[in-house]
């Protein structure tokens, strides 16, 4: 059998991920149940050539790699909920800076240091607006180690094309189960590299003037140029400003490069929605759940179908709608309270006709949970 | 081949995580099948109750966790009384003579095995219960081989302790063949 054939789990489908993608620094603190991503690159980026560094506490993990992102090195961090909070405030420099960045969150239960060992989606509006002021943000997600591995280079590759953090949103579930991951050969998967500044040294570099396809060029800070990095809004060279025209242009610049792609960056799978009379959109590892009953009801005959959302944010509203037009009833299943639920009803037609299949109680969601649902909504009880 | 669900539990300490893994690494590994382990996790590392949870197929393996194992091994009584009442009729339940004492009066395929003792005689070391446990299950299930099991267990384990491993997979595994129906 091929030597690329493993089973591991989902953590370190994150880790090969990263390290195919060309990661160079990770800088972070352990917590469950993202502690396995830390572990193992402690072991394999320094015999790569990269460097590992523990931190004293979230804070620092993530200014840690923002300031490695800065001179030039492909850049990540892993956390979970209560170190997600205490890197807020950083996360917000970095899409003000621009500096590509790669941030996993494997979810476990919260507020505060809530259920450690437990399954939990509820940071997903927090990867979103955990950051203060007007921002987009990118957030990606995963159900399988296959696609574990992918998204995880895919956001090495969103970050560096669009000089914007990345989360990866991944889940204790798929942390820590074991199954099978294929390690793509070199090549295989397509891999964004820094894209670096023509100018020489010794000749004016700026940080924020795009070039004609709206990229910004980098120089490795420390390098052959002299620039300044900000979090207040800042002008082309990079230094701050209040002119209404530069704050205006900065937050129109900020969210437009993500939000006017969000079919571009939409990565989604479909199951059975050709001719579905009720869909399920789910993504994580409760979209397991989800395609287990599809294809236990596809089996007896029920037009059901899925649609599995791997781009979380921003949110692929115009997908969405389009893929759900048809149903009758759409079930959003998800371990929250219904944070995607509200998403889905402001995408789609009738809003009525979206319902919530979802766990609360730390307890992975199962088929059951989710055909109770179904047979509420028809009016057949449970 | 059938989708063979597992569930294998036991205290902290005993093994039964890592045997679980081992055997799911092995499907997957050397005999091209399907596979997903998963696990229970607490805080207590030893004398806690452990579970962990294997599915292995030939096709897509989508809900991770085990609702009715047809496969369920005990290795301590709180394992047994906690779990025994989970297993498909008609499965197997696996257990150790000297940890648990089962009733008998479900439809289940039970097999009692005196694996801890084996082990203590033949061998002297508790560490590689486990492993005999898993020549038991190997051999009762034909779900893989115990070739791909021995060659898990020489990537996995330091070249030191790979005979006594041998052994307790062989010891198990001859156990187990002789329950067989």
């Amino acid at each position: 059998m091929s030597q690329n054939i493993k089973f591991v789990q989902g953590n370190e489908a994150c880790v090969a991920g990263a390290l195919y993608a060309g990661l160079q620094f990770f800088a972070g603190y352990p917590i469950t149940p993202s502690s396995e991503v830390a572990e193992l690159l402690a072991a394999r980026l320094p015999t790569q050539g990269g460097k590992f560094i523990q931190m004293e506490d979230e804070l620092s993990s993530i200014c840690a790699i923002i300031g490695a992102s800065l001179t030039g090195h492909k850049v990540m961090t892993a956390t979970s909920g209560p170190g997600f909070s205490l890197m807020q405030e950083a996360l917000g420099y970095a899409i003000m800076a621009e500096i590509p960045c790669v941030i996993v969150n494997v979810q476990r239960g919260g507020p505060s240091t809530g259920i450690p060992t437990q399954v939990s989606q509820g940071d997903v509006m927090q990867a979103r607006w955990g950051v203060h002021g007007d921002h987009s943000m990118v957030a990606l997600t995963a159900s399988n180690h296959q696609d574990v591995f992918l998204m995880t280079v895919e956001a090495f590759n969103i970050a560096e094309t669009y000089r914007t953090p990345v989360v990866l949103l991944f889940d204790e579930v798929i942390g820590h189960m074991r199954e099978k991951l294929v390690v793509p050969q070199e090549g295989e998967v397509q891999l964004v590299g820094r894209l670096h500044t023509s100018v020489k040294g010794g000749v004016d570099y700026h940080p924020y003037l795009p070039r004609e396809d709206g990229r910004l060029p980098m120089s490795d800070f420390g390098g052959v140029h002299r620039y300044n990095v900000t979090g207040l809004y800042h002008d082309m060279w990079g230094f701050p400003s209040s002119d209404p025209k530069v704050v205006h242009g900065l937050i129109r610049h900020l969210v437009d490069k993500i939000e006017n792609r969000a079919n571009l960056l939409a990565h989604y799978k479909e199951y059975f929605l050709e001719d579905a009379d009720r869909v399920l959109v789910s993504y994580g590892a409760p979209a397991r759940s989800a395609l287990h009953v599809v294809k236990n009801r596809r089996a007896r005959g029920e037009r059901l179908g899925l649609l599995e959302l791997q781009t979380l944010w921003p949110f692929p509203t115009d997908i969405v709608r389009e893929k759900c037009a048809r149903a009758k009833a759409v079930v959003v299943v998800e371990m929250n309270m219904g944070q995607m639920l509200q998403e889905v009803k402001k995408a789609v037609e009738k809003p009525e006709q979206v319902f919530l299949a979802n766990r609360i109680d730390g307890v992975f969601i199962t088929p059951t949970d989710i055909q109770n649902i179904l047979r509420l909504i028809q009016g057949k009880g449970v | 081949m059938e989708r063979v669900r597992m569930v294998f539990s036991g205290s902290g300490g005993q093994g039964v995580i890592t045997a679980a893994i081992i055997l799911a690494e092995a499907a997957v590994i050397h005999e091209g099948l399907n596979a997903t382990q998963s696990q229970a996790y607490g805080a207590a590392a030893r004398g806690g109750a452990t579970r962990s949870d294997v599915i292995i197929s030939e096709g897509e393996i989508n809900f991770p966790k085990v609702i009715q194992p047809n496969v369920l091994v005990c290795l301590t009584q709180q394992a047994y009384t906690t779990y025994y009442p989970i297993l498909r009729p008609g499965g197997l339940l696996l257990c150790d003579t000297r940890y648990v004492t089962t009733e008998r009066k479900a439809d289940a395929w039970q097999v009692e095995l005196p694996m801890y003792q084996s082990v203590m005689e033949q061998i002297g070391k508790p560490i590689v219960f486990n492993i005999c446990m898993l020549g038991a299950v190997v051999a009762l299930t034909d779900v893989v081989s115990r070739d791909s099991v021995m060659k898990i267990l020489k990537e996995r384990i330091p070249a030191g302790f790979v005979e006594i491993n041998e052994k307790a997979l062989n010891l198990g595994f001859d156990l187990g063949q002789a329950k067989k129906r």
